[in-house]
């Protein structure tokens, strides 16, 4: 009996310990030091928090080549690495232990860290905390920030190449969960699709998951059968969809990462992070000592309004004709200009006016947005 | 509401959960419940998706994910059945180990191209109407899942094997008197339950989604045990039980596509909901039709 116990012990003590050993991956990373071409501080640390797998072909793989730029310009401090992190009390433990191996600063960076990032800055005053999405708010502490791109200008412009692509005036979006970001996303990408083609609708369907690729594979089915041609999304795995779409021989607006490869007929765009120089400067401006009371320090928002957006164009596919990515071209100069994919008059799915013509939302109005335009079909709720 | 396009979704969606019921009923047929079920699909998805992709042959593929599903389950059949541990908690063991190994080995696969198992219309049948659409234009998998429904019925009810098996899950004993083992007929079900179940992953991976990704399955391999109960142990209204579920599925995201007015969480709690109200409606009769050993120890177990 005992050594029957002492054998499922055994065996179960091994499982857990391969499933928490994969489930949350800590690696680090001692950067060999170059000498010279580094700031001097030997003794920086800084951990990356991820709640996916750092190569997921999207949002999680885009922040970790953030972390490797930071880690090329600042070659002898040492990077920690902290995969598949849960949106629970089990951040706040990856975070102590980053703390216990030396972190001067931590990012974490997923939407829903941010309430545990938020309780260690307060709990470890000498850390510098930042949140990738998050919003705190006005009185924030010395050491936490937020940061994010406009994710939203490039889907505008996505919407645009489809507006013009579309042969049904159908578009389709799947898309896991209604937050102020991805119901941005949708609405900004409809708003792109009619200002070129009036007659346009986007059909939003959730899967309410944000990587479930059965259930996206019938998603993007009822979407074709409703006469959809071109689908986009908001997804944490991508390829099911993209897959799903060309094999119909409907075209796709990727979202993420650069599937065009996936898709060589149908691909028209889609949009991607590009991390490097926003996470390298805010990285510079903590080590110079001038991190409390900067941009950083706050609600960093950066788009092509007051700066590089970090969220960029992917590039085009064949059925994107020259004129259009002209047209494409002219939109964004407008937005450095100082426009905005959400410049009134915009309305809502019943046609009340949300933002009257010359108006403009501020970032905050935009992340905490929770309507769908007109000529959305879905529901937010 | 197009009904077509339901139905059609149910059953193409259906698939990757048949087969793992399927397998569980094999399995509890015999006296064992598997939890790791989930695990095995993972495997299975896995497996295949790279053996696909390294052999350039994607049924060089779904065999390796069957081989898979079955190793793992082998787990399960020996900690329980050789060594006696609760199978409860063996079997969400199970399920966590081929979650953490997938995600460790999967990593190199996650967005490579796959060897795809491509739709397989039916020439003739598939141009009918409705049915054409509904049940003729998938890939050769589901197919396939039809008609290991159709013959294992026929094996568990029908066949002197079938005999056996069930007698491993109603009455060991009376295996014993006839100088059989119920522990080698057990090992037998619970590894073929693991083969369907790394099947139903197969095609999960290589045929519907075409896709590779961490913990993939979301919860199919549970669900699959549920629908065990909703299938009264019995393969044919396996069938029903994979695609009440799947319908339901195809059904809200159709609903969705339309426009309906019915509140998004709500159709997202369709399927569960689905399969809650039917097992409410039909519990005590199920309840009948475990197998007896299921509820028992295993003393006999040598």
């Amino acid at each position: 009996m005992t050594r029957r116990r002492r054998w499922t012990a055994a065996l179960v003590a091994l499982s857990l310990v391969f499933a928490a050993s994969c489930g949350s991956d800590d690696s680090s990373d001692e950067a060999g030091g170059g000498g010279g071409t580094g700031d001097g501080d030997s003794d920086l640390t800084i951990g990356f928090l991820y709640v996916g797998p750092k190569d997921d072909f999207g949002y999680n793989q885009a922040a970790y080549e953030g972390s490797l730029a930071v880690e090329a310009a600042f070659p002898e401090a040492t990077i920690l690495q902290a995969e598949n992190v849960p949106e629970t009390a089990e951040a706040e433990a990856a975070m102590q232990d980053m703390i216990d191996r030396g972190a001067d600063i931590i990012f974490a960076t997923s939407f829903g860290h941010l309430e545990f990032a938020a309780n260690m800055a307060e709990q470890n005053p000498d850390v510098v905390f930042l949140h990738q999405g998050g919003l705190v708010g006005d009185d924030v502490l010395d050491n936490l920030g937020t940061y994010f791109g406009t994710v939203y200008e490039p889907v505008y412009t996505a919407g645009v190449a489809a507006g013009m692509a579309t042969e049904t005036d159908k578009l389709g979006y799947v898309y896991a969960f209604p937050i102020p970001q991805t119901l941005a996303n949708i609405n900004a990408f409809q708003l792109g699709a009619a200002s070129v083609n009036p007659d346009v609708e986007t059909i939003a369907i959730s899967t309410g998951s944000w990587c479930d690729p059965g259930t996206q594979a019938t998603a993007t089915q009822s979407l074709l059968d409703q006469g959809v041609d071109v689908i986009t999304q908001h997804q944490d795995c991508t390829k099911t969809i993209i897959e799903a779409t060309e094999a119909a021989g409907a075209m796709s607006v990727g979202y993420h990462f650069d599937a065009s490869e996936l898709a060589p007929e149908g691909w028209l765009t889609g949009s991607e992070w590009d991390w490097d120089d926003l996470f390298v400067q805010i990285v510079q401006t903590i080590v110079d000592g001038d991190f409390v009371g900067s941009e950083f320090n706050g609600d960093f928002r950066v788009g092509l309004q007051t700066g590089d957006n970090p969220f960029v164009q992917s590039p085009f596919g064949p059925l994107v004709d020259a004129d259009t990515q002209a047209l494409i071209e002219e939109i964004e100069a407008g937005f450095i200009d100082g426009g905005s994919p959400f410049a009134g008059p915009v309305l809502d799915q019943d046609g009340e006016i949300v933002w009257a013509d010359g108006e403009q939302p501020t970032y905050d109005e935009v992340e905490t947005m929770d309507f769908f335009v007109i000529g959305v079909i879905g529901r937010t709720d | 509401m197009n009904v077509e396009a339901v139905l059609a979704g149910a059953v193409a969606g259906g698939t990757s959960i048949l087969y793992p019921t399927l397998g569980e009923v094999i399995s509890e047929r015999a006296g064992v419940i598997n939890l790791g079920t989930e695990g095995s699909m993972l495997a299975g998805a896995l497996t295949a998706y790279a053996v696909g992709i390294q052999t350039g042959n994607p049924w060089a593929g779904v065999v390796a994910g069957m081989v898979a599903g079955s190793l793992l389950s082998l787990v399960h059949a020996f900690m329980v059945l050789t060594r006696g541990a609760n199978q409860i908690a063996v079997g969400l063991v199970v399920t966590f180990l081929g979650l953490g190994l997938t995600a460790l080995f999967g990593q190199d696969f996650v967005g490579r191209g796959v060897v795809a198992l491509r739709e397989f219309p039916i020439p003739g049948l598939s141009s009918l109407p409705f049915v054409g659409r509904v049940l003729f234009s998938h890939d050769v998998l589901t197919y396939l899942s039809l008609v290991a429904a159709v013959v294992l019925w026929f094996m568990v009810f029908r066949t002197r094997t079938g005999m056996k098996l069930r007698a491993a899950g109603e009455r060991p004993d009376v295996l014993h008197t006839f100088g059989m083992s119920p522990t080698v007929v057990r090992y037998a079900a619970v590894l073929c339950g693991g083969a369907l179940a790394g099947l139903g992953g197969a095609q999960l991976s290589t045929a519907f989604t075409l896709n590779w990704s961490e913990g993939m399955t979301v919860g199919r391999g549970f669900v699959a045990v549920g629908l065990v109960i909703f299938a009264a142990w019995n393969p044919l209204k396996a069938i029903f039980g994979a695609y009440l579920f799947s319908g339901a599925i195809a059904l809200q995201l159709q609903l969705q596509a339309e426009g309906s007015d019915i509140s998004r969480y709500l159709l997202q709690a369709l399927p569960y909901l689905a399969v809650i109200v039917v097992l409410a409606i039909l519990s005590r009769r199920r309840a009948n039709a475990a197998p007896e050993a299921l509820s028992r120890v295993f003393e006999h177990s040598t």
